[in-house]
């Protein structure tokens, strides 16, 4: 994957530092969202609003695929009447906005967080659990 | 500070270093032989079973899948053959369609359940674990002994306990719970089947209950038409006794058309009312969005005298319903066919180059739980090496900041289960297979 290969560029030039997870918002359900809570560790990498807009839109994006709407009960109900088989050939709503997640993600990446030294991981990787942050050593400062 | 871990591998296992492979994802940064890239699933630490290159998940233990395919095959092959022509020339040509209709419903619905991934959640990375560990450690616990490991969350006003899954090394999210028989965590935990072979859960929860309706409407079917057969016999003929005992010249097939009646009466009885039953409990709780595993334990009945209610639930029969049924499909958390990167840092976390060599004399501790990968140590996705931290001596832990808290002692049991493992794991077999099971077996054996 793209992300794969950035990231294997960014070791390669540089060493991890540390890693910062965002865990799972469970206040509204078993819906996926992030905490939006701001980890220090990142303060003297990125600005706040910068990093908070990214994860309030990866949410956004996960409330779209998780949305029940009318396109998803139309699709379930397809799906019941053709007993599943759908799922064997047709992309789901759901699998459409991964993939546009992981667009967002490798943007973001290439934009703002590879800059920083930062790189996201994309959830989905991970199970949908965090979102991983890897902080990569600051190449400005000697150790 | 840097995060830097030890990479456990067994160096008699080692070939000699080998050259880079020719697949682009694999670096040369540990002894590897040059073979074909493997796929994740070839090391998935649960004990499930993958077929057609891991397109298909089934768990260890088929239980009684057999057995209820072959019910529903033999009830409905007989149907078909003794049944449906008599029917057809006496009744109508419908009766036949109808059964088609509902045999292949069953049938495509509870190969689905059977063989999709029922929402299993893929273990923690190492890196994952250790950071759970720091947040577990500071919250006020200064000693190393591991306090309770549960988290409260506050879902719709409502206070939800989350529990460690030891064996994961995470927090479960809501309504995820660790099968013992598959090993793995299943979220929106239903039940495990032994029907069906597999554990229902979020992800193929709406082909079980699509199979139980259907199967439910399939019996009930037969045994109306088995019925309707006798009694159009016994009114053409002298009686029920006499229609029981039809001339074989009648159906040289059979040499007597009472084994027929009998076993398909007898299995569409007793199928009926368990199947029908057991429909008519899941259409409870998909009205009101429980589990099977929520009603049992009485979660959100409030037996404990407490005001609880179902935090999930929409409030709403039809919402409920069709959330459940018709909600969007989640996908595969585990993507079992994706290829194993080679790069352990990108999958272990903050690993330099040198340190596997570094670690070759250090431990010889090789954590490949329930797969035969050995030499993979170097390679290990995130599921083996979460699964190895749970007894790794201290020494052999992650190396951050935090490493006099992270050395901790793991229980002995712990550390002797592993141990047995590990011992077992390098004595076994490393040459590659394409059957997780086969090495599960191998090593629980030899363990």
């Amino acid at each position: 994957m793209a992300e794969t290969h950035s990231l294997q560029d960014m070791r390669q030039q540089a060493a991890v530092a540390a890693k910062v997870f965002l865990q799972r918002d469970y206040t509204i359900g078993t819906v996926c969202q992030f905490q939006t809570k701001f980890p220090s560790e990142l303060e003297t990498r990125i600005d706040k609003q910068q990093f908070e807009e990214t994860v309030r839109t990866l949410n956004n994006l996960y409330a779209e695929a998780e949305k029940l709407g009318s396109q998803s009960y139309i699709e379930g109900c397809l799906a019941c009447l053709t007993a599943y088989t759908v799922f064997l050939c047709m992309e789901t709503h759901y699998e459409k906005v991964l993939k546009k997640i992981a667009k967002y993600i490798q943007e973001q990446n290439d934009k703002i967080y590879a800059p920083r030294g930062l790189l996201l991981t994309d959830p989905i990787e991970r199970g949908l659990r965090v979102i991983e942050v890897t902080i990569f050593e600051d190449r400005s400062l000697t150790r | 500070m840097k995060n830097c871990e030890f990479q456990q591998i067994d160096p008699r296992a080692l070939p000699t270093p080998t050259p880079t492979p020719p697949h682009p994802h694999q670096g040369s940064v540990m002894a590897e032989e040059p073979r074909r890239p493997r796929r994740k699933w070839e090391v998935f630490p649960g004990k499930n079973r993958f077929y057609c290159e891991g397109r298909i998940v089934a768990a260890r233990q088929s239980g009684v899948l057999p057995l209820t395919l072959g019910l529903i095959l033999v009830t409905s092959g007989l149907f078909f053959t003794f049944d449906c022509p008599f029917l057809v020339k006496h009744l109508t040509s419908c009766i036949p369609a109808i059964g088609g209709v509902l045999f292949v419903f069953v049938v495509i619905t509870l190969l689905q359940t059977s063989f999709s991934d029922p929402g299993i959640m893929p273990r923690a990375t190492p890196d994952e674990a250790t950071d759970i560990e720091k947040q577990i450690d500071n919250t006020g616990n200064t000693s190393h002994r591991p306090p309770p490991r549960t988290k409260e969350v506050v879902i719709n006003q409502q206070v939800v306990k989350l529990k460690y899954c030891f064996t994961c090394k995470m927090f479960r999210p809501p309504r995820t719970s660790h099968c013992s028989l598959c090993d793995n965590c299943v979220e929106r935990f239903d039940h495990h089947c032994p029907w069906v072979g597999n554990c229902v859960g979020k992800r193929n929860y709406r082909f079980f209950y699509t199979f139980i309706v259907s199967l439910s409407f399939l019996t009930s079917f037969i045994f109306g038409c088995v019925t309707t057969h006798l009694a159009l016999r016994a009114q053409g003929g002298k009686g029920l006794v006499f229609a029981l005992q039809e001339s074989p010249g009648r159906y040289p097939l059979l040499t007597n058309v009472i084994y027929d009646f009998l076993m398909e009466l007898v299995i569409c009885f007793f199928s009926v009312w368990s199947i029908l039953g057991l429909s008519g409990f899941h259409t409870y709780l998909v009205a009101s969005n429980l589990t099977t595993n929520e009603d049992i334990k009485g979660s959100w009945s409030g037996k404990s005298g407490e005001d609880v209610t179902n935090p999930y639930s929409h409030k709403n029969i039809c919402i409920n319903c069709c959330s459940v049924l018709c909600g969007p499909m989640p996908p595969s958390l585990i993507d079992r066919r994706g290829f194993l990167p080679s790069d352990e840092s990108s999958q272990t976390g903050g690993v330099d180059i040198e340190v596997p060599a570094a670690a070759t004399k250090s431990e010889i501790n090789v954590c490949t739980q329930g797969t035969k990968g050995l030499l993979e140590s170097a390679t290990l996705p995130p599921l083996l090496t979460s699964s190895c931290h749970q007894g790794k001596p201290q020494t052999a832990h992650t190396c951050s900041d935090n490493s006099a808290a992270l050395n901790s002692d793991p229980s002995p049991a712990l550390s002797t289960d592993c141990g047995a493992r590990h011992t077992a794991g390098s004595q076994g077999d490393t040459s590659p297979s394409h059957h997780t099971k086969t090495h599960s077996k191998k090593s629980q054996s030899a363990a």
